[in-house]
């Protein structure tokens, strides 16, 4: 259980595991995630998308960017090491039929957890059409993964390194004004853009799915850390999410929520990170 | 650091001639001043999460065990929710005889340890003693909570805990959803009659809220670890990160993994919100997640947990029940300057226990009562500055008896402070509800169950506090009883 099979470095600092778990891998549906931590006693549960499983295997896939702590340390263990504890599938999946024309936007590591979804719409019948954004060029993750699930495939990048010289809305406001316009939108990846996303799509009328990723604790409801105000409601992104309409989500909320943390946590993270960089020297 | 006061002479010969103590009369019993709890010094324990009651010395624990009439019809045993023969284990700590005394406890209860510390004595075994009751006053009642604290203390340091028999192997099997006191002993009880248990934990660690809500300060982990230590030793089986619903269906056990019954003890996880404006800012949590993240994920430990806490310098807990007083107490801890607590009746009406409420008075938590919240108010960048509140009065009684708080108009005040927990309650955890649809639950999401501890569902029972709603350690003990009872009566046929 929870031993890494397979390792891989996609982006300066995007990493790939296959991680098996028979249990998760059987149970779990595109949109869903799992809680990992990786010390018993004082590590931090941080929730982390599944990208993809091969139940032949019995693995989970996982894509993961180094942003702290425990993603750093994440990324230094190697196949055959195990991870300590892994919980999930949890969130409910997300809701696949045959829409019409779906436009699955992903924005630098927010394509992994778009990629079960793109499959998934595409083996029901759809047709998808993908736009990517990141940063630059080598930031662009999946590429060919999510080609193979597109009728059509967009790719942008900040400093024009690679396709469109654009961000994401760009091509995006684009097929809202083509005819027809999608039946459905899903943005994925950092708040800023599916917040842009779904004021893009907002005068269009085009209803727009985006999977938010809150700070969470334990990731089954208890805790109301992950609570985010959907339209009059609140909502708890562990268990009612971690879809949402993109039209209802209180992103300027959400946004200062993920830095409840941000004086101490830079504060902590770099002294625990010096101290376990030195460590390893 | 400790504050008990030196025995006297008289209470010295008590300890030492037999005789005397068989000549003790009534009124010489209730002569005897109750023994003080020695204590953690309030200024220390502000910064660190020692326990505060430090536990009887074996001196006190006799002397206040003779304080016990022996009444002819004890009332103590009917307060008390699984009926511990009270006065008989009372009276073999009297006579120095603590293994007796500890066999009398084990009858009845499993978590003597726990529940000496966390039990809410003063509204069940000690509310209509005898001894409080002559002497007008509660607090005089004969300290059954600490004695039985201080007979589980005694045999689990001295390591004479046994290993409890196990009848021969049946070769059924049981599963046990959430690692609560109700599931502990469900395991316990089912495992003693020869099946197999697995218990099935949605976290990384076991116990429950004794692990991850109630804080060391008031019990600690080690004792939480020697009962799960037990149960492994009994052969009691242990799945971590696996959450039944999600990780693997509850059908799923019956149907395919062979397990001949279930029992759901997946407690009240669901933190309930005041629904009041601002209550989504930055600094605003729910005690569970707070004290989650303090306790389970040791983020009091800041030099070495991963997890991180808020800084907080003002505090406004709002609650009057036992979490309310867990938040507070560590806020304080973690180093907050000022907590209040805001509670909308007077301290009479709380639910918390009542030495816990001393102890965080001595802490310098200041009790607001009569007041309540009515929004946060945060700052530019959507942190809490303040709360503003309400007074309130008090009215008729309601249907719990307690006299309902009512609002009194135009009566807003603000306080400054940079974090709110909200600590108002919990209802249900969801989780077993939404991949269970067959299984029948009340409006609130609470589990029905018929008077075996039974739900709807074949072969599937549940106890604790998802089915009486956040409840207590003793209740959830007692429904994890008769449901094991049932399961047991279920498999012999
Ligand atoms: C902060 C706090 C202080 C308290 N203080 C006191 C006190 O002083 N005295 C007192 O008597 N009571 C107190 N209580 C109440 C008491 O702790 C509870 O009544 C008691 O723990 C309920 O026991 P339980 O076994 O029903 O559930 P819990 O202790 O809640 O345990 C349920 C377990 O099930 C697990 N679980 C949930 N869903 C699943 C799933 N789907 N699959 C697998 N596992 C799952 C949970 O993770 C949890 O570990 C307090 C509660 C809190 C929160
Ligand atoms: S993470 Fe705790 S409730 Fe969602």
């Amino acid at each position: 259980m929870n031993k890494i099979l397979f390792k891989q470095k996609l982006s300066d600092n995007v990493y790939l595991m296959r991680i098996h778990n028979p249990l998760i891998c059987n149970e779990r549906k595109a949109g869903q995630f799992i809680i990992l931590q990786l010390d018993d006693d004082f590590g931090e549960r941080i929730p982390l998308t599944i990208a993809d499983a091969d139940e032949k295997e019995g693995s989970i896939t996982l894509i993961f960017q180094v942003v702290g702590k425990t993603t750093d340390e994440l990324s230094r263990l190697n196949e055959g090491d195990k991870i300590a504890n892994l919980a999930g599938p949890l969130g409910s999946p997300t809701h696949i039929e045959k829409f019409g024309r779906v436009v699955c936007v992903g924005g630098g590591i927010g394509v992994a957890p778009l990629h079960p979804i793109v499959q998934a719409m595409k083996k029901a019948g759809n047709e998808v059409i993908t736009i990517l954004g990141a940063r630059n060029k080598d930031l662009i993750i999946l590429e060919k993964e999510m080609a193979a699930y597109s009728d059509k495939q967009i790719i942008c990048t900040d400093d024009g390194s690679y396709g469109l010289k654009a961000l994401v809305t760009q091509p995006l406001k684009e097929l809202c004004e083509e005819n027809p316009k999608p039946d459905l939108v899903i943005a994925i990846g950092p708040p800023i853009m599916m917040k842009f996303c779904s004021e893009t799509t907002r005068p269009y009328k085009v209803k727009t799915l985006v999977s938010l990723n809150t700070i969470m604790v334990d990731g089954t409801g208890m805790c109301g850390g992950c609570r985010v105000n959907i339209g009059n409601e609140v909502k708890f992104v562990c268990v009612d999410g971690p879809e949402f309409d993109g039209h209802l989500v209180d992103f300027d909320n959400m946004i200062a929520r993920l830095n409840s943390y941000k004086k101490i946590e830079q504060k902590s993270h770099k002294c625990n990170l010096d101290k376990y960089l030195e460590q390893k020297k | 650091m400790t504050t008990h006061k030196e025995l006297s002479e008289y209470e010295l010969s008590l300890l030492n001639d037999p005789e005397k103590r068989a000549s003790l009369k009534t009124k010489d019993r209730m002569a005897i001043p109750p023994q003080e709890m020695p204590h953690q010094n309030s200024v220390e324990r502000r910064n660190n999460l020692e326990e505060v009651a430090i536990g009887y010395t074996l001196e006190q624990a006799r002397i206040e065990a003779m304080r016990c009439l022996q009444c002819a019809k004890p009332k103590c045993i009917d307060d008390c929710p699984v009926n511990i023969n009270i006065p008989a284990f009372i009276k073999q700590i009297a006579e120095n005889n603590l293994p007796a005394a500890a066999e009398i406890l084990k009858e009845t209860t499993l978590l003597p340890a726990i529940c000496g510390r966390v039990c809410p004595q003063e509204s069940q075994c000690q509310k209509n003693c005898t001894v409080g009751k002559a002497l007008k006053d509660v607090d005089k009642s004969v300290a059954i909570g600490r004695l039985e604290r201080f007979v589980a203390d005694w045999e689990r340091t001295s390591n004479l805990a046994a290993v409890p028999k196990i009848k021969p192997e049946t070769g059924k099997k049981v599963a046990v959803i959430g690692s609560g006191p109700a599931g502990l002993v469900v395991a316990a009880d089912v495992r003693r009659e020869g099946h197999s248990v697995t218990i099935f934990e949605a976290f990384h660690k076991l116990g429950g809220v004794m692990r991850y809500g109630i804080p060391e300060f008031r019990l600690p982990n080690d004792i939480v670890d020697k009962e799960i230590d037990m149960l492994k030793q009994m052969g009691v089986e242990f799945r971590t990160n696996f959450i039944i619903g999600k990780t693997r269906k509850l059908q799923d056990l019956i149907e395919k993994d062979g397990y001949e019954a279930v029992f759901v003890g997946t407690g009240a996880g669901l933190p309930v919100f005041m629904n009041i404006e601002g209550e989504n800012l930055v600094g605003v949590f729910s005690a569970n997640e707070y004290l989650t993240r303090a306790n389970l994920m040791r983020a009091f430990d800041k030099t070495k947990a991963d997890t991180p806490i808020y800084e907080s310098e003002t505090v406004a807990v709002l609650g009057g029940g036992n979490v309310a007083m867990d938040a507070a107490r560590m806020a304080v801890r973690l180093g907050a300057k000022k907590v209040y607590v805001i509670y909308r009746r007077t301290e009479k009406e709380m639910p918390a226990r009542a030495e816990e409420v001393q102890h965080a008075k001595e802490e310098g938590i200041e009790f607001r009562f009569l007041e309540n919240a009515k929004r946060i108010i945060g700052d530019e960048n959507k942190r809490v500055k303040a709360i503003e509140c309400l007074r309130y009065e008090l009215g008729e009684p309601d249907e719990s008896g307690r006299r309902r708080p009512v609002k009194i108009e135009n009566s807003e005040f603000i306080l400054d402070v940079d974090t709110v927990i909200v600590a108002i309650g919990n209802n249900s955890n969801p989780l077993i509800k939404q991949s269970t649809p067959q299984i029948e639950t009340t409006r609130w999401g609470n589990i029905v169950v018929d008077n075996n501890q039974k739900t709807s569902m074949d072969r599937v029972f549940a106890g604790g506090d998802i089915v009486l709603g956040a409840a207590t350690v003793i209740l959830a003990m007692g429904e994890g009883k008769k449901a094991a009872e049932s399961i047991n009566k279920l498999l012999a046929s």
